[in-house]
């Protein structure tokens, strides 16, 4: 019966030939992997993937060239708005991303990403937000939510001490040259399918010119640096990062969107 | 009348057990099976393999993309 199922006919979904065989160096359940694919979907669907060149960024990302099968180019720490700036300035025909965490984008690379997006730079920049530094051990993040524990906020952050955390997306919004800012998740498979209609859309303004930053915001998990099992840690998003960082569109074509 | 049946293919080596595909799976045919791969996870199979509908739900939540889908329209 299985047997039958199982042919090459009836393949219904298989993993993109645009993401590399390497184990990928995540940790389980984290939602790298998963925004990874769907970024090389959309682009095997663009059929560009001769035309790309991605940025990858410091972080857990860091070896994103690994895993991603085409061109990419490794930035310094929270420069890569400034590298992609540098490639797509070079060759203005390549679709151009950079692939950003929360402690690449917003806390290092504030100046670079702020500046690249007021240029209104025809690129793709993909943030993924989990509230802390995953990489390096779950240190407290500018992305970090109030009263959220930390290894370096161990009482939970204190906003009067350490600052509110910072709502980058809104606040790149505002600039006159991002021309498409949302916010997404992929804990769940609609979300998954919404996210990659969102990341289409921001690659298909790039091969349009319509000149300016298209910005993802992708809100995910950080199980180990949460201290939690990946269901878990889902469930926690939904419940305390999501009130604080709605999903939704904030900008699109160049319109804040009023709700 | 025609029905759809599906099955899922996982990658045994590359799966990390992280169980998000469990939740996804709108007719609850994937479990976690009892024994582990060569890293110590215990990865997902079909537990109920007559109930998978081909829906491809768990497939693109994976993480890691170890799951591969199949969908067939079955005539009896």
């Amino acid at each position: 019966m299985l047997k039958e199922i199982i042919q090459p006919e009836n393949l219904a979904y298989k993993k993109t030939e645009l993401m590399t065989d390497t184990v990928l160096s995540y940790c389980p359940g984290c939602g790298h992997g998963t925004i990874h694919r769907l970024m090389m979907d959309v682009i095997e669907e663009l059929d560009a993937w001769e035309d790309t060149i991605g940025v990858a960024p410091v972080g857990c990302s860091v070896l994103a060239y690994e895993f991603m099968n085409v061109d990419m180019q490794q930035a310094a720490h929270g420069r890569a708005p400034a590298v992609a700036t540098g490639i797509k300035r070079c060759w203005p025909d390549k679709l151009v991303f950079t692939y950003q965490g929360d402690g690449d984008l917003a806390a290092i690379g504030t100046a670079e990403t702020i500046h690249a997006i007021n240029r209104g730079e025809n690129i793709v920049i993909v943030f993924v937000n989990n509230g802390i530094y995953g990489m390096t051990g779950g240190q407290m993040a500018p992305t970090t939510l109030p009263n959220m524990k930390s290894s370096t906020s161990p009482y939970g952050r204190d906003v009067d001490m350490m600052g509110a955390p910072l709502k980058i997306t809104e606040l790149i919004s505002q600039l006159p040259g991002a021309y498409y800012v949302t916010r997404q998740a992929v804990h769940t498979p609609a979300h998954v399918r919404k996210t990659k209609k969102a990341i289409k859309k921001a690659f298909q303004n790039q091969i349009d010119k319509k000149g300016g930053v298209s910005f993802v915001e992708v809100v995910s998990n950080c199980n180990s640096g949460w201290k939690m099992t990946p269901v878990q840690s889902n469930e926690w998003m939904v419940d305390n990062m999501f009130p604080f960082y709605p999903l939704g569109d904030i900008k699109v074509d160049g319109e804040l969107v009023t709700k | 009348m025609a029905k759809i049946k599906g099955a899922i293919v996982v990658d045994v080596e590359r799966c990390k057990g992280c169980e998000v595909c469990v939740g996804a799976c709108p007719t609850n045919v994937i479990g976690m099976a009892d024994n582990v791969n060569g890293k110590g996870y215990h990865f997902a199979y079909m537990a109920d393999a007559d109930a998978c509908i081909g829906c491809t739900n768990c497939a693109i939540v994976c993480p890691d993309g170890v799951i591969t889908v199949y969908k067939k329209k079955m005539t009896a």
